[in-house]
């Protein structure tokens, strides 16, 4: 049995700093040892084996497969030619450097500002489109007072969130695509049928209503949290001082809701980047590069597509770039309102 | 004397039901009927948008041809109900070895991922234990960075991953926002617990076994269904990496049949000239794919709440 001779606990590292003198009373549970920071590190390696084998497996993944690419991102500076020999690395070691070329051509090729319009558009359209449906939703359920309403509609709402993306743009298709129940209803009637799957002029608008549908419902549980916490005294007290349902939810319910709003905010600013990669990549071919390429998909058409690897590379390298200074610039924001535990999805 | 008795006994049958609406404070305006309507309407609505594709999704997934026919494409009310798509669909061939391998990957992958997500949320959640911090930051730093496309494909590819299950497990096989919410969970639990366990001889295995998982089956439960969601949805991958049309998992069958339009391979036969309608066996593949899901999420729903904030919040 591996059992540490050091008592380890929380209460003991959160009280040991202020309080070093451990009492040696050897009896009573709560026991302290010695300031874990002053042990010897030899022991508390022996003490913490056990804690470090379980998370090993773990940070060997992370290593493997989030650290370990990073130094991939060298091909982006060099004309990587994967045929040079059936393996990766071997190929980026033989690859010839070419500097900055392919950041180069990348900031000269139009396909790339068009990626980058069409990625700040969709990222636009679904901050003023979707951002609000979901604190609009948990106001509306927060204010249903049957239980049993409360629980069937959340279920339901919460539903097409666990839908995969192929799902989500399949339903779509049958509803608004050319043989889709809408252009069913409209040849009935005498019009001609609508493809809406394919216009490139509504394919932002297209996209903002899938992901509305698919996880609209999903978002309202944290401002539906942010509701629960709120001490119900604050509304009668509101309400003795003469507030009617409108200014108490003015004056009550949404002061509630703000830091949660400000904190999504900001942290959805910080991805600003990245705009369903998997949901776009799904409907390119519909309605073509033009109006359906960002970022994301622009790096897979390049790389993967046209195996153009070092050109890929760039564009992604500094696609990565400009979201890290994002996602640690609104980072700092939300730190900033101070707000703690701010984590990206 | 009976009368006090008789008061007692019927005490339970007058609490009200879990399901019927609180006492509304004394405080509280009467909603108004308009009120009432209105919002009733628009959460209605908002249902309907979700459960009416759904409803001719399936319904035409059990409609026979000539309904399918008659109704001139999608059917909204259901006539003659048949399973001849499932039965074709399941009698072996493409979507059969697709399910298949999405049901393997998903039970192998969610056994996977929650292994080890819940041996180093455990490993992590015992503060001052040695480089916790640490190894903490190494994971949390992957959430404000990602190494991209391009670096990863190349990766995998060198590692042999191509053409092999794995390659669809292993590069996403944990998240670090699950670990963060399992050991939020797991910090809860209290320390005098666990001390004692510890005296009475308990190593850290034996403590997570038997006293952190029991009391952790609701943030279980949830991190299990997240994870085996991931793996039932993911497609991306499995385009990445694997080029044989037999070993793709549903969701890439689902594409090539119902957005590409091509017919099943095997069953193009019996479209053309059986009782088959092509457009059932579409809408049968997309049942097949959010049957489980659509079965599973429920059960878990009220602990979703739970689960997601306590994780979250802690850090």
């Amino acid at each position: 049995m591996s059992h540490s001779t050091v008592p380890r606990s929380r209460a003991e590292a959160d009280t040991t700093e202020k309080t070093p003198v451990a009492s040696d009373g050897a009896t009573g549970p709560r026991r302290k040892g010695p300031p874990s920071g002053k042990l010897k590190l030899g022991l508390r390696l022996r003490r913490d084996r056990v804690l470090l084998l379980m998370t090993l497996p773990a940070v060997l993944l992370v290593l493997l497969f989030n650290y370990l690419p990073i130094l991939g991102n060298v091909v982006a500076f060099q004309e990587y030619d994967p045929y040079l020999s059936d393996n990766g690395i071997v190929s980026i070691l033989n690859s010839p450097w070419v500097g900055l070329e392919n950041f180069q051509r990348i900031f000269e090729d139009s396909a790339f500002w068009n990626a980058v319009q069409n990625t700040l558009v969709l990222f636009v359209l679904q901050l003023v489109l979707y951002f609000p449906v979901p604190i609009l939703l948990a106001l509306l359920i927060n204010s249903v007072v049957r239980p049993r309403v409360r629980a069937v509609s959340q279920a339901i709402l919460y539903l097409p969130h666990f839908f995969s993306w192929v799902l989500v743009v399949a339903v779509f298709q049958q509803l608004f695509g050319g043989a889709g129940i809408l252009s069913q209803l409209l040849r009935e009637n005498g019009y001609d049928g609508l493809n809406i799957m394919t216009n490139p002029d509504t394919f932002a608008f297209l996209i903002t209503a899938q992901s509305v549908w698919k996880d609209a419902g999903w978002g309202i549980i944290v401002f539906l949290a942010a509701l629960a916490s709120v001490n119900p005294d604050l509304y009668e007290a509101a309400a003795m001082d003469g507030a009617g349902r409108w200014r108490r939810m003015w004056h009550v319910t949404l002061p509630a809701l703000r830091p949660v709003i400000a904190l999504l905010l900001v942290l959805r600013v910080g991805d600003a980047l990245t705009v369903g990669f998997e949901q776009i990549l799904l409907q390119r071919d519909y309605v073509g590069p033009g109006a359906a390429e960002v970022l994301d998909t622009f790096v897979w058409w390049n790389g993967v597509r046209n195996q153009d690897f070092g050109y890929a590379a760039a564009a992604g390298l500094v696609k990565g770039v400009i979201s890290l200074g994002l996602v640690l610039a609104a980072n700092k924001v939300a730190h900033l309102m101070g707000e703690q535990g701010v984590y990206k999805k | 004397m009976t009368t006090v008795i008789d008061k007692d006994v019927r005490q339970p049958s007058r609490k009200p039901s879990r399901w019927a609406a609180p006492p509304r404070p004394v405080w509280e305006e009467k909603p108004s009927t308009a009120g009432v309507a209105g919002k009733g309407l628009v959460l209605g609505l908002a249902c309907l948008a979700i459960v009416f594709p759904l409803w001719i999704v399936i319904v035409t997934s059990l409609s026979s041809r000539r309904t399918i026919d008659e109704a001139g494409g999608l059917v909204m009310i259901p006539k003659d109900i048949t399973f001849v798509a499932y039965q074709e669909l399941l009698s072996g061939g493409q979507v059969t070895r697709a399910a298949l391998v999405s049901v393997g990957i998903t039970l192998v992958g969610t056994l996977f991922s929650m292994t080890v997500s819940v041996l180093c949320a455990y490993g992590l959640s015992r503060t001052g234990s040695l480089g916790h911090r640490w190894i903490l930051m190494l994971l949390l730093a992957t959430m404000f960075f990602s190494a991209g496309l391009i670096p990863t494909y190349l990766l995998v590819q060198s590692l042999g991953l191509t053409d092999s299950y794995l390659a669809l497990i292993l590069p996403s096989a944990i998240s670090v926002f699950n670990i963060l919410v399992l050991r939020g969970f797991f910090m809860g639990i209290s320390q005098e617990l666990i001390d004692s366990a510890r005296i009475d001889g308990a190593g850290d295995f034996r403590i997570l076994r038997q006293i952190v998982m029991p009391l952790s089956r609701a943030v279980l439960a949830v991190i299990t269904l997240f994870y085996a969601v991931g793996y039932w949805s993911a497609w991306f991958n499995a385009s990445l990496y694997l080029n044989d049309q037999d070993m793709m998992p549903l969701q890439n069958v689902m594409i090539q049949l119902v957005q590409k339009q091509e017919a099943p391979v095997g069953l193009g036969q019996a479209i053309k000239t059986g009782e088959l309608s092509g457009l059932a066996v579409q809408m049968a593949v997309m049942v097949m794919a959010l049957l489980p899901v659509a079965v599973l999420s429920p059960f878990v729903q009220r602990h979703f709440k739970k689960g997601m904030l306590t994780g979250a919040v802690k850090g």
